[in-house]
């Protein structure tokens, strides 16, 4: 290991001993579910996933094969991906006094289940979630969604 | 519905799907309402470019397509074929519990207290839980005091729920004093549905 990839880990465990603890100006919801291989890509670091990391805007969760995860968002969101799953939290505001604010996610490949919480109960505007073909617009509901790029045409 | 039409949506639904898991050239993904626990009314809008369609039925379905989002109807099956993991790794709903104090307490009132057991079970249930505990006073006495009140009956419950064993690293604790009422009343009333503390878990 060179001194610049040590001083590199050294950096994401600090990193995620901050995000496992009490929950800080910043982070957006914190991974409650985990099964195989799943990463969090944070400003050019790639940190694994583990049961308690508090994820931030703009976050990238990667899944494997076999492998699944399972997130909490601030306004009580439930978002969990399937195997070969690439999620991008672009954007998460939430006001807990006004119970509003703005939630846009995307799914760029695999599967994606949703409970939408607290802001797209209280804005029907307010949630999103993009895929590389499509926009979904929630109105408080339970949804599933897939996304693949197509063989050959391109719309 | 007659048992024809069913047949009908269910060979829709089979054929949604063969397209969905073929990766047909056409075919970039699906999006599936799926039914509420409380069978509340939902919707999801699934737009591309110009074209859009609305769910607001449990299993109604868009199959993503080069041509703009396609209308169909998926089955239990489907949902479980395509999403079965991605669902299974859904996390714990959060929940949110009211328990009672005695007047100008940090004291359980004796209800309270019996069901301080039960609460603490479905805390302990979550993986990591993250907790809030937003203590309340009813409207007598000042500001003052009511705040301070209200802040240490969030601290009591947090000091409880750590000697029960939830992390406390995961709690937060906020008094609100007089100032978010559950029973509106004058100032300077005694009620005691407002002497509380409201836990939320997720």
């Amino acid at each position: 290991m060179t001194t610049t990839s040590r001083l590199r880990a050294a950096l994401a465990a600090a990193v995620l001993a901050a995000s496992t603890a009490g929950a800080q100006v910043g982070d957006i919801g914190q991974v409650k579910v985990v099964k195989g291989s799943v990463t969090i890509e944070r400003g050019g670091q790639v940190l694994p996933a583990s049961v308690g990391l508090r994820v931030r805007t703009a976050d990238v969760v990667r899944t494997g094969a076999d492998a699944s995860v399972g997130i909490t968002m601030v306004d009580d969101t439930l978002l969990s991906a399937g195997p070969h799953s690439v999620l991008v939290l672009d954007r998460c505001d939430y006001d807990a006094a006004t119970r509003a604010g703005r939630l846009d996610a995307a799914l760029s490949q695999g599967t994606l289940a949703v409970v939408s919480g607290r802001i797209a109960r209280q804005s029907p505007d307010a949630m999103t979630v993009r895929t590389p073909h499509a926009v979904l617009g929630v109105r408080g509901t339970t949804f599933a969604v897939s996304a693949h790029e197509p063989v050959l045409a391109r719309p | 519905m007659s048992r024809c039409w069913h047949g009908l949506e269910r060979g829709l639904a089979a054929a949604l799907l063969a397209l969905a898991l073929a990766g047909c050239a056409t075919q970039s993904g699906t999006v599936v309402l799926l039914p509420e626990p409380d069978g509340a009314a939902t919707a999801v809008t699934v737009r591309q470019g110009e074209r859009t369609v609305v769910l607001d039925r449990p299993y109604a379905a868009a199959e993503l397509t080069s041509a703009g989002p396609r209308a169909g109807v998926a089955s239990a099956g489907d949902v479980e074929a395509t999403f079965g993991t991605a669902l299974a790794a859904q996390p714990r709903r959060p929940a949110a519990f009211t328990l009672y104090f005695v007047e100008q307490s940090d004291a359980f009132t004796d209800d309270s207290q019996r069901l301080f057991d039960g609460v603490v079970a479905e805390i302990a249930r979550f993986p990591v839980p993250d907790v809030v505990v937003v203590g309340h006073t009813d409207a007598v006495g000042g500001d003052a005091f009511n705040d301070d009140l209200a802040r240490k009956r969030a601290e009591a419950v947090r000091q409880r729920l750590v000697a029960r064993g939830i992390p406390a690293a995961g709690i937060v604790t906020v008094g609100r004093g007089k100032r978010e009422p559950a029973v509106p009343t004058p100032d300077g009333v005694a009620e005691p549905r407002n002497r509380r503390v409201e836990i939320v878990v997720r």
